[in-house]
Formats: C-alpha cells, structure tokens, sequence
C-alpha cells in the first residue's frame, strides 16, 4: 500500500507526495488565481473611477446635516397645528388614484392580452407588434409617464390616473397573453369540438381558465400601484406625493416623518386587504 | 316531460332555489359593493368625464409636438423625420441627426445613470449579503437580533425610493450621490428580504458539521451556508440590477442625477423633441439591459448547475 498515507506516522515524503498528486487541494491553480487578481484589481480601479465620477468625500461631509434632520423628524411638539384634513384628503386621493388607474387598465389590457397570446393571434407580425407596444407603455416608468401627462393636462390626479393606467396596462396586457398563452388546450378544444365560434372558444374555452389568474394579477398590480401613486405627486400628479414634496421643500421635516409613516400604513393596508382577497379567489378556484 | 311529484325532488328543488338565491344575492352585494368603490374614487380624485374628455385632445397635441420640430422662424411645424432627409447631417432638419444632436451629452448621463445603478445595486448587495445571515430564523435563532435587523430591512424598503432620495438631496447635495443612496439603501432592503429567505432555505447539515468541527459561528457562516446560497443571491442581485437601471432613469426628477435630471428639464422648457429624444434612449437602454440580463442571469444559473 504505496499510495495510502497513515494518518499516525505522516512523513514529510507523504506531504510531498501527495502535494504532486493534489496540487489544487494545497494552492489555487494559476488560472483561477489570475482570474481572482484580475477580478480584485478592476474592482478597485473601477472603484477608483466612481469616486472620481461622483465624489464619495461628500457622504462625510453630509452625514452631519442628515442628523439634524433625523433629529428634527422625531420632533412632533407641534402636531396639532398640522393641516391634518388636507393630509388625510391627499393620502385618501392617492388610494383612489391607484384603484381608478388600475382598474382601467385591467379592463384594456383584457382585450390587449388576448391580442398578444400566441394561441389566439397566430401571425406572427401582428403578435411581435402588440408585444413590443406592451414594452413601450411598460418600459418608460409611471414618473415619466406622469410627468409628461402633467404637462399635457395640467397639475392634478387625472394626470396621475392616465400616467397609472398607461404604465399598467403594458405590465398587465403582457402578464395576461401570458396567462392566455398557458391556458390548457383541451377546453378550447372541447368548445371548438361542441361547434363554437371562434369568440365564443374564447369566451368559454379559454376566459373562465384565465379569470381567476388575471384578478389576482390585477390586485397584486393594485398593491404595488399604490405605492407608486404615493410618489406620482411630487412631479404634480396629485395626491399624498405633492403634500410631501411641499414640506420637504419648506424643511417641515416633523411632517414629512408623519407624512411617510402614514404612507407606510395605507400601504400595509392595503397590501393586507388585498392579500386576503387573493388567498379567497385562489382557494376558491 | 311529466312533472315528478316527490318530496325528495321538491327538497331539492327548494334547496336549488334557495343556494340559487344565496349566490346571486352575494353577486349583488359585491357589485355594488364595488360600485361604491368606484364612485367614491371617481368623486375623490375627481376623474369625471367631462374633465377627462377635455384632457384627453391635449394629450394628443402634446405627443404630436414631440414628433415634431419647428425648422425655421414662423414656419410650421414638420415631422421630427421624414425619408428624404433620414441621413442628412446636423444642420439638416429631419434628418436622425438632427433630432439627436445632443447626442454626446445624452450619452454621457446614461453612461453616468447605469454606472448609478450598478454601484447602487453593489451597495445593495453588500448591505443584504451581510444582514441576510442575522436576518434569517434558521441561524440566528429567535433573540432579539433577528426582529431588530428584519424591521430595519423593512424599513430601508418600504420608505419610496424617490422620497428617500428626495430627503437625501439636502444633506449631501444635488447630484447622483443622493440618488445612489436612496437606490442602494432601497437596495439593501429588498435583496436582505430575498436573500434571508434564500437562507431560510439552505440545508443546515453543513452548518452542523461547522459547528462541529469547532467552527465558530462567523466561520459555518462562510464556510457551511455561503457556497449554497451564492447562485440564489447573484441571481436575485441581477434581476434588482435591471430594476434599478429603472429607478435611476427616474430619480433625477428631485434633483438625484443621472439622465432623468435631464429629461425633467426639457420637459419643463418644453424643448419637445429633445424630450421624444431622450425617452427613445432610455427605452432602448432600459430594453438592452433587460435583454442582457437575462442573458447572463441564463448563463450564471446554467454554469453553476453545471458544477
């Protein structure tokens, strides 16, 4: 037994041996050492250059200031002078605006979706095209859309609502050709077989599959909407957003603390009711 | 057909009526229901028709000023391109150049916004990667550690990005710092939830033998969890990457840098085809990250299943 080494009486030949017959147990191979010193030295060159970009220094420089206002944002001694009614009315404006936005943008992307499935649009044009129009509306985030929208109308939540309804009816549309596209063959087929019109495979074969999916997809889509909407308003689309960004610009940061808190809270509302009703329409499946 | 006259059948005709009853009076409840909904959203945020009808032609005149240019003094306007002039220079209106003649500058702040977005992301990850280990139940144990650090996480990730960022630009300036914060501790927060569950799942065997070969509890971190986990989290790590390419076209708008700076000024001067201008580049930048993303994200999964 030349090659077994004996754990009790190790030599130092049976080091030597087995360093030439495990070489990569004892040292990292030289490729993969290159490999790690390479990795290290872009890292810190790269690193290099984004202080040279964006000047790091200034996080020193300003962590100071950020305390002052941690410590003014903790300060509520003047919480009943708030204007609590406009707050609360801004922060109920921007839970409608996300409903309204993503309700009507469920409703469009419905027949969307089913323009954009492959098992109902075979042409292969007509699909590659409303895909890519989906990539569009999605593509370009609910801030652009909504600053764009508030320059076109005017400062207020209809702005926000279209900006919500466009932006969303691109994830939407594209989740629900998903959706149509994993549909099970064989009730449409079952449909088609009992002699329907190709509508009606569709409104029997496919949508009662679909339905539940697509609700669910809508609610989760309402929960997220919501936390966009709180946003939307500090470019001018209304709600909560341009209550938050005036006390921002006029230093009340005990406000501002309040005002994100109360976000914080509608949102977990929200996210609370919703799940609930997405558990029930699974379970009711 | 003969009626059939038997009581079982009319107990069952009576309890059909009745669940028939039931079920439709549940349907009626939950419209108007959401009939209410709607009409408290609709008189709240004041959506009504007529102001709708009335805002919908100017959105419409807007889109179409972005596609199009004024060449010369008092002339009308054209279509921002049009065949003839396609490849035409600088100076030539209608022409691709022309259109993008800030070309150069455009570019610039792109390249500025994803080197925001990947530094943002870095950030994230190094944030997430060293929380997730306290955060998760499975090796931390039920002290107080892990409630503090999943509520901090919690926290750095339900704050909106564009108000952090919003706040953040007081201290430290306007600029892409602010922006690059905002992102990186939204970052930390959301990929610290991910990667704690990813840890959640991780097979303790290795943890054990650690733990038993004297290892202390830093050391089965590294040795015992860390080599299962890392797939998971570059995974993770690169789809946050693309949303973040998102986030940083957009947190310009309060003043965070990167491209939406940009775009939130030519907005504001009306410079319409320059706004039409940037949207393009960032939706065609937005797109090619995504595509590579995967890409990669195909590849990663690819090679190490492999291994």
């Amino acid at each position: 037994m030349s090659g077994s080494i004996h754990l009790d009486r190790i030599s130092q030949a049976d080091i030597e041996r087995a360093r030439t017959r495990f070489p990569t147990a004892f040292a990292t191979p030289w490729p993969q050492r290159t490999l790690h010193i390479a990795i290290a030295v872009t890292t810190v060159a790269w690193l290099g250059y984004l202080h040279w970009l964006f000047d790091f220094g200034k996080i020193f420089a300003g962590i100071g200031k950020l305390w002052v206002i941690v410590g003014l944002m903790v300060n509520w001694s003047e919480f009943a002078t708030w204007d609590h009614v406009e707050i609360l009315q801004s922060m109920l404006e921007t839970v409608t605006m996300a409903f309204l936005g993503t309700l009507l943008a469920s409703i469009v992307a419905m027949p969307l979706g089913f323009l954009g499935a492959r098992n109902v649009i075979p042409g292969t044009a007509m699909r590659f095209l409303t895909r890519r129009l989906f990539d569009v509306f999605r593509g370009l985030d609910q801030l652009i859309w909504a600053l764009v929208f508030v320059r076109a109308m005017g400062l207020g939540p209809i702005a926000g609502i279209l900006a919500i309804f466009v932006a969303d009816t691109g994830v939407l549309a594209k989740l629900y050709s998903e959706a149509i596209e994993h549909a099970e063959r064989g009730q449409m087929d079952g449909v088609r077989a009992a002699g329907a019109a190709k509508l009606m495979t569709l409104r029997l074969g496919v949508l009662p599959q679909v339905l539940p999916v697509m609700l669910s997809q809508a609610l989760y889509q309402l929960e997220s909407n919501s936390r966009e909407a709180t946003i939307l308003g500090l470019v001018g689309a209304g709600g909560i957003g341009l209550r938050l960004s005036e006390r921002i610009q006029i230093n009340a940061w005990d406000q501002v603390a309040y005002i994100i808190m109360l976000i914080l809270a509608t949102v977990a509302a929200i996210d609370f009711v919703s799940r609930r009703i997405r558990t029930r329409l699974i379970a009711g499946r | 057909m003969e009626a059939i006259d038997h009581p079982a059948y009319r107990a069952f005709l009576a309890r059909y009526a009745e669940l028939r009853r039931a079920r439709r009076n549940e349907t009626a409840l939950l419209i108007a229901i959401f009939g209410l909904l709607v009409l408290i959203s609709v008189i709240a945020s004041g959506f009504y028709p007529d102001k709708l009808a009335a805002g919908v032609p100017k959105i419409g005149e807007y889109f179409g000023k972005l596609f199009s240019i004024v060449p010369q003094r008092g002339a009308e306007p054209v279509p921002v391109l049009s065949f003839a002039h396609l490849f035409g220079g600088v100076k030539q209106p209608q022409s691709i150049a022309y259109w993008f003649y800030r070309f150069g500058t455009y570019a610039t702040l792109l390249w500025q916004t994803i080197q925001m977005a990947i530094l943002a992301t870095a950030m994230g990850f190094t944030g997430a990667f060293v929380l997730s280990f306290p955060a998760a139940r499975n090796l931390a144990g039920h002290g107080p550690v892990p409630w503090t650090v999943r509520r901090l996480l919690e926290l750095m990730r339900s704050v909106p990005q564009v108000v952090l960022a919003f706040i953040l630009v007081w201290p430290f300036g306007i600029g892409p710092l602010a922006g690059i914060l905002a992102i990186g501790i939204h970052s930390t927060g959301a990929l610290g939830k991910l990667f704690s569950e990813v840890n959640e799942n991780a097979d303790m065997r290795p943890v054990e033998g650690m733990t038993a070969a004297g290892g202390k509890w830093a050391q089965s971190m590294r040795y015992g969890v860390v080599p299962q986990v890392l797939p998971g989290f570059l995974s993770y790590a690169l789809l946050r990457f693309e949303i973040n390419v998102r986030s940083s076209t957009i947190i310009g708008f309060v003043g965070a840098g990167g491209i939406g700076q940009e775009l939130k000024r030519v907005i504001g001067f009306n410079i319409y085809e320059e706004v039409s201008a940037i949207a393009i580049l960032i939706l065609i930048i937005v797109m090619l990250i995504d595509l590579a993303s995967e890409q990669l994200r195909g590849w990663l999964i690819g090679s190490l299943a492999a291994r």
